[in-house]
């Protein structure tokens, strides 16, 4: 089928990409015809980034084939694949923000005089055309890049990127930090720049924009390559699906734990919470004895939500209540005096302290809270720490082990157990089962609806396992693009329902 | 059985053998190493006396030290700092050759002590309001130190002849150990008590081995890096005293030249890792007296002072390659080859 091999300007096929330990591409393959808008999607983590740094030579392949143009390649630098016609433009603008807009334009490859000096008049003459009549920009090419506003850099990148010539144009993550506005009049340029039979590979969060804009998606899940759409022939709701890799069936039963029952009282209230770029207008209620859930996509502001919770993000505008007074947050403590308390996301990270010992580590944020001249009795220290071994089941060898050495369950319920030692009333449980054997998981699942039914306790438990916030929630919020699109509440809580929600196409119980 | 394994395991193994070779070294080369006389006026003197006494002021700053590198950082300024803070004090108390001081004793030795506190605060917001990293913030003060306490004596040696500084560096009439060790006991029980009875140290190790967790877990951890900076400055200015007095003068070229290295050798001698994390008061001393064992040994047997520290080198070397991870491992590997050996051979023999 030679004419059809004509068609795609760039073909990748059974690509594997393995760093030391870590598979992160395995067999994805990748089509691009001409003059086509194709979406690369995938969640946090699928590997979009890293297939398109094999393309642009960031990263050598370990196994595959890339043709192009009709040609077999094998980028070694971005510089090479630049070269070739493959230019990027990433989310953050890599250009240099204290040159000129023409010396960027033109940096590496200007126009030279007779006697090889650089030609300025026409490096600017031809910067003002290039961007005039590709971009319908008029603008003045000798300010430095930096004067300008973050969306006309992004447009001079696009400019440059066109004026070396590329026949493949990857935008990664473009729209992040555009306006509406300008983002239409980027896709104005998209749609011309398809029209001259330019290839564009769009890599955006905003299911809106891929369907505005896009021809076909490539969709990608855990390094893997799960299929190529044409995107009118691709609904909303299979496309989540796909991402996250679950097949939805309605009506879907898959509560088997006895739920907690929410008390009268609320706990914490938010009025129009709002962190710039991270949480959008948030109300949120949570009752004493109430398990709620934050479900999203990776990406969309679950984390966020929680971080200014425990204080850990600033809001710059709306109200955080509790117990019935508003409350002024500056740092985490503000927030363990409240009694909060939080496990985040990235356990290695942000959790444990890898070279204490798991009794150090559980009396760690009781002591932070008592402060440093209250130091709590050894004795003290090691009946807590074997209370909170024994309560939790924590598989250790002796309480001095290092926490380094735990598996990751075991350090899971290390940093729980620090948090419990603090006796909070609300504790939130970012990810607390990533990563964990099935056992476990289920058993820190029963702990969060446990403590809630007997102590009373509020809890935040948020996570990407759809299932497992249909067995634990008794409320689930729905975040998209750090905004709360839908609030699903008893018998309405179901996966299928869950992910409607992120779609978009969820009104209601009907 | 368990205790002999206990002991080779602990981390202070090897900085105790290390001092116990250098000492054992000297018991068999150096004539009445270990003799200590009492001298006329109730004074003890000997060579481990002196050592010791010698140690006092690099011990000091190595307890500061010990703190800061624990968070992940380093303050290379505590040398200068030390210059600084005997500047001050020598300046208040004047080079009257009569032997008057110009002000209250008791008020240049705050001064002194002031400055070192105020350097330390100095390095702490740099570090830790303004998240410059240790070295180049501490760098600061390394280059400015001696320039301000330049300033401060005019650019010139001041000679104290008052008498009850020289007490410093010194003896007490009447007290047979030298002033300084005691003030060195003094901060090594201080520091064992905030080790001990405050949980600081927890704090500490915490920061040094994962910031981001730490303050997840609700650590103030800006408040815990100041602690630690101003703490070394307060180190610093003691040393600075008892390095001032030692010559009864400011020198601002000289005070505590290069001892903000051999501090940071103390505590790495001790097995405290520039990464942070785990601390070690013990090692910390011991790594201080070791350096201080050597230097002291090296004179008794006569290598030249211009010829030193090419001879210190030489065996620092070997303790810091003994000590390292790798070192270890081959020989852990070493270990377990033999012993794969040698059963090998028994069923060999068996069969």
């Amino acid at each position: 089928m030679a004419s059809d091999n004509d068609n795609y300007i760039l073909q990748m096929k059974h690509i594997d990409m393995f760093f030391p330990g870590v598979k992160a591409l395995k067999d994805v393959s990748f089509n691009l015809k001409k003059g086509e808008i194709h979406s690369l999607m995938g969640e946090n983590g699928a590997g979009k980034s890293t297939l398109v740094k094999v393309l642009t030579g960031v990263y050598q392949k370990t196994n595959g084939q890339i043709s192009f143009d009709g040609n077999i390649i094998e980028p070694k630098t971005p510089l090479e694949s630049q070269q070739m016609g493959i230019s990027t433009v990433y989310q953050e603008v890599n250009l240099c923000a204290n040159l000129s807009v023409a010396e960027n334009i033109y940096i590496g490859r200007e126009p030279r005089g007779a006697l090889g000096n650089i030609d300025w008049k026409t490096m600017s003459k031809n910067a003002s055309v290039l961007l005039k009549e590709n971009l319908g920009l008029d603008i003045d090419v000798n300010k430095t890049l930096g004067f300008y506003p973050v969306a006309m850099q992004q447009m001079i990148a696009i400019a440059r990127a066109i004026d070396t010539k590329c026949k493949i144009l990857i935008l990664d993550e473009p729209t992040s930090s555009l306006s509406d506005k300008e983002t239409e009049r980027l896709f104005d340029i998209m749609r011309s720049l398809k029209a001259k039979g330019i290839s564009i590979i769009f890599i955006s969060h905003f299911l809106e924009q891929i369907y505005t804009i896009c021809d076909r998606i490539t969709i990608l899940r855990d390094g893997t390559y799960v299929g190529e759409y044409e995107i009118r022939n691709l609904e909303r709701i299979d496309l989540i699906s796909k991402m996250m890799g679950k097949e939805i069936k309605e009506n879907d039963i898959e509560s088997n734990l006895d739920k907690s029952r929410p008390h009268e009282n609320v706990f914490l209230e938010t009025r129009n919470m709002t962190v710039p770029g991270k949480v959008k207008n948030l109300d949120l209620k949570i009752r004493e004895g109430e398990v709620i859930g934050l479900a999203g996509l990776l990406g969309s502001g679950r984390t966020e939500i929680a971080e200014t919770l425990f204080g850990v993000l600033q809001k710059s505008s709306g109200s955080i209540n509790i117990d019935g007074t508003d409350i002024r947050v500056k740092c985490p403590m503000d927030m363990m005096n409240q009694k909060i308390a939080f496990c985040p996301e990235d356990r290695k990270v942000q959790g444990i302290i890898g070279d204490l010992s798991v009794r150090e580590n559980i009396i760690l944020a009781m002591q932070a809270k008592d402060g440093m001249f209250r130091h709590m009795p050894r004795s003290r220290q090691n009946e807590l720490a074997d209370y909170y071994i024994d309560l939790l089941r924590i598989k250790v060898s002796d309480r001095e082990q290092l926490v380094s050495n735990l598996s990751g369950g075991n350090q899971q319920k290390v940093i729980i157990a620090r948090w419990l030692a603090t006796q909070p009333s609300l504790l939130i449980l970012d990810e607390p089962t990533r990563g964990i054997d099935v056992g476990t998981k289920s058993e820190i699942e029963n702990l969060a609806v446990t403590l809630a039914k007997e102590k009373g306790m509020s809890v935040i438990f948020i996570s990407g396992e759809l299932a497992e916030e249909v067995r634990t929630c008794s409320r689930v919020l729905v975040i998209r693009d750090h905004e709360k699109v839908a609030e699903l509440s008893e018998d309405e809580i179901s996966t299928a329902h869950i992910m409607q929600a992120i779609a978009g196409d969820y009104h209601g119980h009907a | 059985m368990d205790m002999l394994k206990k002991f080779t395991h602990s981390s202070l193994m090897l900085p105790l053998t290390a001092l116990a070779l250098l000492l054992l070294f000297n018991a068999i080369f150096v004539d009445g190493f270990f003799k200590i006389q009492v001298m006329e006026n109730g004074n003890l003197f000997g060579r481990p006396i002196d050592i010791l006494y010698r140690a006092s002021s690099l011990i000091i700053l190595a307890l500061g030290m010990t703190f800061v590198i624990a968070t992940a950082g380093v303050d290379i300024s505590v040398g200068a700092v030390c210059a600084i803070s005997a500047a001050s004090c020598c300046v208040l108390l004047g080079g009257d050759i009569s032997g008057v001081a110009q002000h209250p004793f008791f008020i240049a030795i705050l001064a002194g002590l002031g400055v070192g506190i105020l350097a330390g605060l100095w390095n702490g917001l740099l570090v830790a309001k303004f998240k410059i990293q240790a070295m180049v913030a501490t760098l600061i003060l390394l280059t400015a130190g001696r320039g301000i306490a330049q300033l401060l004596t005019d650019g010139q040696i001041i000679t104290v002849y008052y008498k009850p500084f020289s007490y410093i560096g010194g003896n007490i009439p009447g007290i047979p150990l030298p002033t300084a060790l005691l003030i060195a006991v003094c901060m090594v029980l201080l520091v064992i008590i905030l080790d001990k009875k405050t949980s600081i140290g927890l704090m500490v190790q915490s920061v040094g081995i994962n910031q981001t967790a730490s303050r997840y877990a609700g650590i103030n951890v800006t408040l815990v890096l100041f602690c630690v900076y101003i703490f070394s400055g307060f180190c610093a200015g003691t040393a600075g005293l008892i390095e001032g007095s030692f010559i009864k003068a400011a020198d601002a070229n000289n005070c505590g030249l290069n001892m903000e290295m051999d501090a940071i050798l103390a505590v790495t001698l001790g097995g405290t890792l520039m990464i942070g994390g785990r601390y070690y008061i013990g090692g910390t001393i011991i790594g201080a007296i070791t350096i201080q064992t050597l230097t002291t040994t090296m004179y008794a047997v006569g290598v030249s002072s211009d010829r030193l520290p090419a001879v210190k080198a030489i065996v620092i070397l070997l303790i810091i390659v003994f000590q390292s991870q790798k070192f270890k491992q081959m020989y852990s590997n070493y270990k377990l080859k033999r012993k794969d050996r040698a059963s090998g051979q028994k069923e060999a023999v068996n069969a």
